[in-house]
Parts: C-alpha cells; sequence; structure tokens
C-alpha cells in the first residue's frame, strides 16, 4: 500500500518514538500526518475524536507530557520522544479515572463525542492549576465545544472531581 | 401490580455511560477494515450551473487513488423520485447525488475521490478540476419575498373575523421578526462506512436517527432489496441532521459497488453546512387585545425558504393558534424557493423559531397594555388547542409558571425595562412560554429472555445521546422487575423490529411504550410456562394474580409463592415476546402537547453591548419521567440550543457567490462552556391516561423552545431595546 504523494522529492516516512498511554511504541509516520489521524486511523484508538480538524472544537484533545493539545493540530512528528495519554489511557487496573467517573456521576455528556476530549482537557486543566473560582473554570473549558450542550453538568462533574486530582500532576 | 414503578423515575446513570468514558463506543467512521478504502468528497463553487467537464487526471495518477467517481462513471442508480423519498423526505423531488450534470446549489456533491489512505483522497480531492457553466442565483430569501408560494401543508384553518377584532382591539401590537438560517453540527462530522460483504450485500455503519430509514433508502436506489443492513449504536449528536440519509452515504455505496470494496465517507467539518439547515424566516404578528391584554385578535404569518426541488414546510405558526385563548385567528404559511440545499428539521423544526416570533410579540404587548409578562400569559391562558377545538389530555403549564416564577424570584422583577443595574451592566428579566406536541408513532420491540434469566429487548431506534438506552432499560426493568444490570437494550441495527425516525420527541412514547408492552407479554409467557409444572402454585392464576419484583414472579394471594425468573426459564428455555404497538384511538379525542415556561435573566454590558445570560430556570410539564437526570440533561440541552439561537447561531451567506461564508466552527458561534450560566430545569407533575400508556410524552425538543423569546424579552427588559431580528449580537444593541 503506498502512501506516497508524487510530488518530487516528497519526504520518506519517519520513525518516532512515543510513549502511548504508558506503552513504548515506535512507529512509522508520514511527515503529514496529524497526531489525531496517528491515533485514529493507523492505531485504531478512535477514543479521540475529530470534530473539525482546524483547532476549533477541542473534541481531539489529548495530554503530552502532561499538557492538553490539540491533536489535530500537531503533526505525529513533532511528538518524537514525548508522553502521549489519551482517553483510553485514564483508567487504571482499578477501575475509571476519578474525571471519568465523575463525568458519569454527572451525567456530563449526551451523545458522548465530545466527551474523551473534555475529560482529557479537564485532566489537562488539573495539572495546570490555574483555575480556581467557576468562572475560571468555565472560560479554561471553554476551547472544549458540546453541542449537545452539557455544559453544566461538566462544570459540576470537573468541580467534584479536581480536589482530588489537583497538584497531583499526573495525567493518569 | 405498578409496571411503572422503580426504575422508571430513578435519576440513573447512563447505562452507556462508561463506554462514552473510556473512548469505547463507536461512532459510524470509527469502524475499519484491513484494505478499507477512503472517500473525499468534491464540492460545487457554484451556486446554479451545469458541470461542463471533471478533469481528474492529476488526482488519478496518484500512486494510490483508485476511483474518482463522478455522475458519469457512477453505477446506476434509481431516476424517478420516489426510490429517494425517504421517511422525513419534503414534498417534491429529492436531491439525488452524482445523479447528473445539473449544478443546483453550492456545495453540491460532484465528485467522489477514493484512495488508500484519507490524506491521500483528501490531496486528490484538490487536484481534481470542475469547469462550469453558470446559471444566475438567488439565494437572499429578502430577494424573493413577493415570489412566495403557499407550503404544501397549509397551517391550520383561520378562526372568527381576524380583520375585524384586530381593527377593534383597543390594545395592538404588530411587528416583524427575523431569524437566520442555522446549521445542526452535531460534534460528530457526518460519515458513513461500508463493508461490501463477501455475498455483495452491503453492511453499513452510519450516522443516522433512522437505520431503517437509511436501510430502505438505499435498498430502493440502489435495487439492492434484501442485501443491506445498516448499524448505528452510536451517534455523535444529529439534532434533526440524521433525520434524512445524508449524501455521504448513498456516495460511499456508490464507490463500494462500483469498487467491490470496503469504503469510508467522513465529512469535513466545512461540508456538514453543505445539506440541511434550519430555515431562514421572516415573519409577521399582529396582537389585538383588550385593555386587561386578553387576546382578541392573532394573525401569525410567516415566510420560509426552501430549495427549487424540494419544498420543505415545517409546523411555524401553528402553534400560535393554539397555545392562548383567542377567537379571532389567521395563520398563514408560505415558502419561497431559492438556489440552496432543501431545509431540513432541526431541534424543534418550526416551533424553535415560529413560537420565539409569537412570544415575543406577546413580551410587546405585556407592555403595550402595561400588564405583567407572567401576567398575561396567565390572562390568556387556554385548556383548549384552538386549531382543533379539543381539550389537552393534560396541561400543566399553570404549574410550570408557578414553580417556575417562584423559583426564579419573578415577582421581584420592576416592569419598567432599565430599572436593574450593576456598574455598567444593564440587568433584565424575560420570560416566555415553550410548547411542543406529544407524538406517538408504531413501533415495536422485542424482549427475550434467556435460560439465565438475562433479558434482552431490542428495537431498531437510536440514541443520539437523548438516553434512549437508559430509559428503554428503565422501563423493560420495571415492567419485568429485574435490576437494571440483568436488562440489555439493543438498538440502531435495522434487522431489529421495526423503530420510527428517532426525532420529534416521540421516542420514549412510541418506542417506550412498544418496550414496555413486550415486556407485558412476556409476563403472560412467563406465569404460562410456570404453569406447565405440574402441581404448580400459579395453576389457575391470572397475571393479575402475579407480580414481579426482584428477579421473581409472586402469587400475591397465599401461598405467596415466589419463582426466580430465572428457574422459570432454567425450566422453560428462553422466552421471548414482540410487539407492535399503535397511537391509541383515545388520543383522537384530545390535543396532546408538552409546555414550558422560561425565565431568563441576562447582563447587558451598557458601554460594549455586550449580551450574557446570567440564571435560567425552565420549568416543564412533559408528563412522566422516565429518568429525571438525562431528561434534565435534555432539557439544560435544549436551554444552550436556546441561548445559541438567541445570541450566537447564524451562517451567513454570500448572496454574490452563493455560498456559506463561515462555514468552520470558529466562525459559527456555537455556545461554549464560558456562555452557559447555571440552568436550573424543573419537571413539574403531570398526569396523563391519554398519550399513551406509560404517561410521558418526551423531552428532546421542549427545552429549547421559548428560551430565544425569553432571552430578546430578558434583553429589552435591561436594554429598553426590541431586537426583532436573531441573533442579537452586539452591534443591534449599539
Ligand atoms: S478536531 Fe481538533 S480541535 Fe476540532
Ligand atoms: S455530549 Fe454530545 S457533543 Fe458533548
Amino acid at each position: 500500500m503506498s502512501q506516497n504523494l508524487p510530488a518530487a522529492g516528497a519526504p520518506a516516512a519517519c520513525r518516532i518514538l512515543l510513549e502511548l498511554n504508558g506503552e513504548r511504541r515506535e512507529l512509522e509516520v508520514q511527515p503529514w500526518t496529524t497526531l489525531l489521524d496517528l491515533l485514529r486511523d493507523q492505531l485504531g484508538l478512535s477514543g479521540t475524536k475529530k470534530g473539525c480538524d482546524h483547532g476549533q472544537c477541542g473534541a481531539c484533545t489529548v495530554l503530552v507530557d502532561g499538557r492538553r493539545i490539540n491533536s489535530c493540530l500537531s503533526l505525529a512528528v513533532m511528538q518524537d520522544g514525548a508522553k502521549v495519554t489519551t482517553v483510553e489511557g485514564l483508567a487504571g487496573a482499578d477501575g475509571l479515572h476519578p474525571m471519568q467517573a465523575a463525568f458519569v456521576r454527572h451525567d456530563a455528556f449526551q451523545c458522548g463525542y465530545c466527551t474523551p476530549g473534555q475529560i482529557c482537557s479537564a485532566v489537562g486543566l488539573a495539572n495546570e492549576n490555574r483555575a480556581h473560582t467557576r468562572d475560571e473554570l468555565r472560560e479554561q473549558m471553554s476551547g472544549n465545544l458540546c453541542r449537545c450542550g452539557a455544559y453544566p453538568n461538566i462544570l459540576a462533574a470537573i468541580e467534584d472531581a479536581l480536589p482530588t486530582l489537583r497538584g497531583q500532576g499526573g495525567d493518569a | 401490580m405498578n409496571t411503572l414503578a422503580a426504575p422508571v423515575g430513578q435519576p440513573l446513570a447512563r447505562v452507556d455511560g462508561p463506554l462514552k468514558v473510556t473512548g469505547q463506543a463507536r461512532y459510524a467512521a470509527e469502524f475499519g477494515a484491513p484494505g478499507l478504502l477512503h472517500g473525499v468528497v468534491v464540492c460545487s463553487r457554484i451556486a446554479r450551473g451545469q458541470v461542463l467537464r471533471i478533469d481528474a487526471r492529476e488526482a488519478e495518477a496518484l500512486d494510490g487513488v483508485v476511483l474518482v467517481l463522478t455522475h458519469e462513471n457512477r453505477p446506476p442508480v434509481a431516476s424517478y423520485d420516489k426510490p429517494y423519498q425517504d421517511d422525513d423526505a419534503a414534498d417534491g423531488s429529492p436531491f439525488r447525488p452524482l445523479f447528473n450534470d445539473r449544478v443546483l446549489y453550492s456545495g453540491q456533491p460532484l465528485a467522489l475521490v477514493v484512495a488508500e489512505t484519507r490524506e491521500l483522497a483528501r490531496h486528490a480531492a484538490s487536484l481534481v478540476r470542475i469547469e462550469y457553466r453558470q446559471e444566475p442565483h438567488q439565494t437572499d430569501l429578502l430577494a424573493v419575498r413577493e415570489q412566495a408560494h403557499e407550503a404544501p401543508e397549509p397551517p391550520p384553518a383561520p378562526r372568527g373575523d381576524f380583520a375585524g377584532a384586530f381593527a377593534a382591539a383597543p390594545v395592538r401590537v404588530e411587528c416583524e421578526y427575523q431569524t437566520p438560517v442555522e446549521h445542526h453540527n452535531p460534534m460528530e462530522t457526518h460519515a458513513s462506512t461500508v463493508f461490501y460483504q463477501a455475498d455483495g450485500g452491503l453492511l453499513v455503519h452510519d450516522k443516522t436517527q433512522g437505520v431503517q430509514n437509511c436501510q430502505r433508502y438505499l435498498e430502493q436506489v440502489f435495487g439492492l432489496q434484501g442485501r443491506i443492513r445498516v448499524l448505528a449504536p452510536f451517534v455523535g449528536g444529529a439534532f434533526g441532521s440524521g433525520l434524512r440519509p445524508q449524501y455521504q452515504l448513498p456516495l460511499a455505496v456508490m464507490a463500494a459497488l462500483k469498487l467491490q470494496r470496503s469504503v469510508r465517507v467522513e465529512l469535513s467539518r466545512q461540508q456538514m453546512f453543505t445539506f440541511g439547515y434550519r430555515p431562514r424566516s421572516l415573519q409577521r404578528l399582529r396582537l389585538g387585545a383588550d385593555r386587561d391584554g386578553r387576546l382578541q385578535a392573532l394573525a401569525h404569518q410567516a415566510l420560509g425558504q426552501t430549495s427549487r426541488f424540494e419544498d420543505f414546510t415545517e409546523h411555524e405558526v401553528d402553534w400560535s393558534g393554539m397555545l392562548y385563548a383567542c377567537d379571532n385567528v389567521q395563520l398563514g404559511y408560505r415558502l419561497a424557493a431559492l438556489d440552496v440545499y432543501t431545509p431540513l428539521d432541526m431541534r424543534a423544526p418550526g416551533a424553535a423559531i415560529g413560537v420565539f416570533a409569537l412570544e415575543c410579540a406577546m413580551d410587546e404587548l405585556a407592555y403595550a397594555a402595561s400588564v405583567d409578562p407572567l401576567e398575561l400569559r396567565l390572562r390568556n391562558y387556554s385548556e383548549v388547542n384552538g386549531n382543533q377545538g379539543k381539550r389537552y389530555s393534560s396541561k400543566e403549564l399553570r404549574a410550570c409558571y408557578v414553580q417556575g416564577a417562584e423559583r426564579f424570584g419573578w415577582a421581584q422583577r420592576p416592569q419598567a425595562p432599565r430599572s436593574l443595574r450593576e456598574g455598567n451592566q444593564l440587568i433584565g428579566m424575560g420570560m416566555a412560554t415553550g410548547v411542543w406536541e406529544a407524538l406517538q408513532m408504531p413501533a415495536s420491540a422485542r424482549a427475550c429472555i434467556d435460560a439465565d434469566g438475562r433479558l434482552q429487548v431490542s428495537s431498531a431506534t437510536a440514541d443520539i445521546g437523548t438516553g434512549t438506552y437508559t430509559a428503554m432499560t428503565q422501563i423493560a426493568a420495571a415492567a419485568l422487575g429485574l435490576p437494571m444490570e440483568a436488562v440489555e437494550f439493543r438498538l440502531g441495527d435495522s434487522n431489529l423490529p421495526q423503530a420510527p425516525l428517532e426525532g420529534g420527541s416521540a421516542t420514549v412514547s412510541s418506542v417506550g411504550s412498544a418496550v414496555h408492552q413486550a415486556c407485558l407479554a412476556l409476563r403472560q409467557k412467563l406465569l404460562d410456562a410456570a404453569q406447565q409444572s405440574p402441581a404448580s402454585p400459579f395453576t389457575g392464576a391470572s397475571l393479575d394474580d402475579v407480580a414481579f419484583a426482584n428477579g421473581s414472579m409472586r402469587l400475591k394471594r397465599p401461598p405467596y409463592t415466589a419463582l426466580a425468573l430465572e428457574r422459570i426459564v432454567g425450566v422453560s428455555g428462553a422466552l421471548e415476546a414482540e410487539v407492535r404497538v399503535e397511537p391509541g384511538e383515545q388520543r383522537k379525542n384530545w390535543a396532546t402537547a408538552t409546555h414550558s415556561a422560561v425565565f431568563v435573566e441576562v447582563r447587558v454590558d451598557e458601554e460594549l453591548g455586550t449580551v450574557k445570560v446570567s440564571r435560567v430556570v425552565s420549568a416543564v410539564a412533559a408528563g412522566r419521567v422516565v429518568n429525571p437526570q438525562t431528561a434534565g440533561n435534555q432539557i439544560v440541552g435544549g436551554v444552550v440550543w436556546g441561548i445559541g439561537q438567541a445570541l450566537h447561531e447564524e451562517t451567513l451567506i454570500d448572496h454574490r457567490l452563493g455560498r456559506y461564508m463561515n462555514h468552520n466552527l470558529a466562525e459559527y458561534h456555537l455556545p461554549v462552556q464560558a456562555d452557559i450560566p447555571s440552568i436550573e430545569a424543573i419537571f413539574v407533575e403531570e398526569h396523563d391516561s391519554v398519550v399513551n400508556a406509560l404517561g410521558s410524552k418526551g423531552v428532546g425538543e421542549i427545552g429549547i423552545v421559548g428560551v430565544a423569546a425569553a432571552v430578546a424579552n430578558a434583553v429589552y427588559h435591561a436594554t429598553g431595546k426590541r431586537v426583532r431580528e436573531l441573533p442579537i449580537t452586539l452591534d443591534k444593541l449599539l
């Protein structure tokens, strides 16, 4: 199966190393492949969603070295050597991540399509430790659209889980 | 025994929650197979004309591009209208993708580039050159308002003498409202993955609100009767966008048939603006009242846009003839055809915009008559749907007004505009009424209890985030007295028992009734089975003599024997019942509707004109609520939609090009977390023995209806400015 574009001098596939959901992965990626497409198409990790492919919706949010990023805006090759955590990597052997559990408890979703992005974003937000009021939480979660309009429950879930996560500095 | 006991009515967590929070729930574009091909659509750049030539040589020359599909090389498809008419088709001639060289609107799919990877297909799509013969187009509703025609489905007939009563009324209000085009924009874009099976059949994963609607459509369009199965276990939002098969579905099927391979077609966010939408509207309201504000005359005329090939009709003005008591009513609804795609039902179609206009006009009347807006609604309260001359089967709207006003603190509101402020923030409070129909459609369900005592219930409905999985599980668990964990509900598979489109807030009413009845039929089978064993204590007992609870069937009279269902099926083997439920005859004598009262507080920055909704209370009367948590979430979501409608959403068209300008999520503004305040949803108690056996009316639409009007009315109360054109952006307030 060829993925080569015809342009003369098209760059060859690159090898990168990721620590993906706690597992070392050596991967071959095309230089134009986004981190999002790598996850969804190449690795079958479809928990990370695509809502716009343009950095406008947050559905593709993942954690890179504990920081939340829009994976559609990053080329996979840019993450060589990074530690990437997706929604599939949050739950531990002992069950759901506290943020996931809070989302279930508070019914913080409807269709569930924005949910992995919301959850990763909320975990990243906990690591940042910058939001201290409700309005700050709202502002700092505003990069994650929810067309179903589950915002109040999302906020409640985050407020509930935040105290247990704050300052842990982890992503799992 | 009450078959609607717990867990019906309990705020249980969604049964599909764990799948959704761990990323395991899979949507239409997330099913794969080795060798799956990817299709990317090439859309028209002109709004009207003809395709002269499609030059795909450059694209086809790329290694890994397997096909460029156009109207010239597509597989055979039906040509008459009928096969394309799906369950939600508008009147007219449905759009036929890649049918011929005619361009009917900007964004129309003209080619599908299929390649081994999506990136390659996307790149190749950018290399396809299309030559057009352009014709003059018209996309501006305002420019054609004089050329409108009657909608094929006319509004309710006039009653009384509007003209006379309006002329004689001492208090009169006459205004025009405008609402823009809006797009559904579910977070998941539309996608279809088509697996080409060894036997030539197709297994299709589609983003749809009706798997059987898509199945029938494909069977008819491609002549593939009995060879199509459509699945949609999870749908990433739809709000109406999945009511009709969208073009990516037939395109993916065409490619799969032509290549005899599996193909996925995923639309981009930009392409989410190339099919149905909420149509732009112009509405004229005339209200005449006596000095106390009692309505004497009401006229509501609406103009909607449609395509040149179909007449899209929604119930836009009908609400004005049924919400309040008024003897002299005149309703009108006309359509104007433009070079655009056909509009499509979008959350509370018709009501979201029609009730906006009515409820703003009622607020204007309240000021014209110097009556409190809530008091005005109470003075015009009606127990009868005036359009039909029938009483409502239940209508606890009065309780909505009372409880909503109480929670909100409406009594403290001064009537005069601009009377509340905090620094440079002008504070305003507004309210509105909401109404939606309480429909029921024929639906079927199957209930099967296996030899281990596990209950599996199924119907070909959908869960687009509405909570269908959970609500149906609760209804089934209640009917058979089983714990939630022992029940599994399956949906989203065209092979399952017939279900209507998941829309119009009718799923609990329709499919829920079928699930309930199927479980009741299964009770009888369980009793029959128990009676098979010799000397059974159940011999001679009828269903009235037994109760189902705690996983057992129990005699309600001595010797009060209880038998675990597991033990019954342990002997009999699996038992199954399938039923079809039609709307009850009793419904014909009654009007049925859900109602709400919405109270909104806004803060408007006096210098900047920015509007922030700071508080919302929505009190809803929707009959029995199966799950207050998921239903409450639906109401809150509807309110968020109403805030978006009031303040943010508008798809802008450049009429010179006939093309949308803001077709992305940066420039089409959806409400974000920071836009949304605390929203309180209240369900008032409402008993209804007419709507259906469950007494449930559905909550998917009612949450949005009235919200935009309540926001607009609050903005007036804050600023003294009436904005009659949505969305209320700051330029309209400065
Ligand atoms: S898909 Fe990345 S921000 Fe929308
Ligand atoms: S849950 Fe559907 S978009 Fe957020």
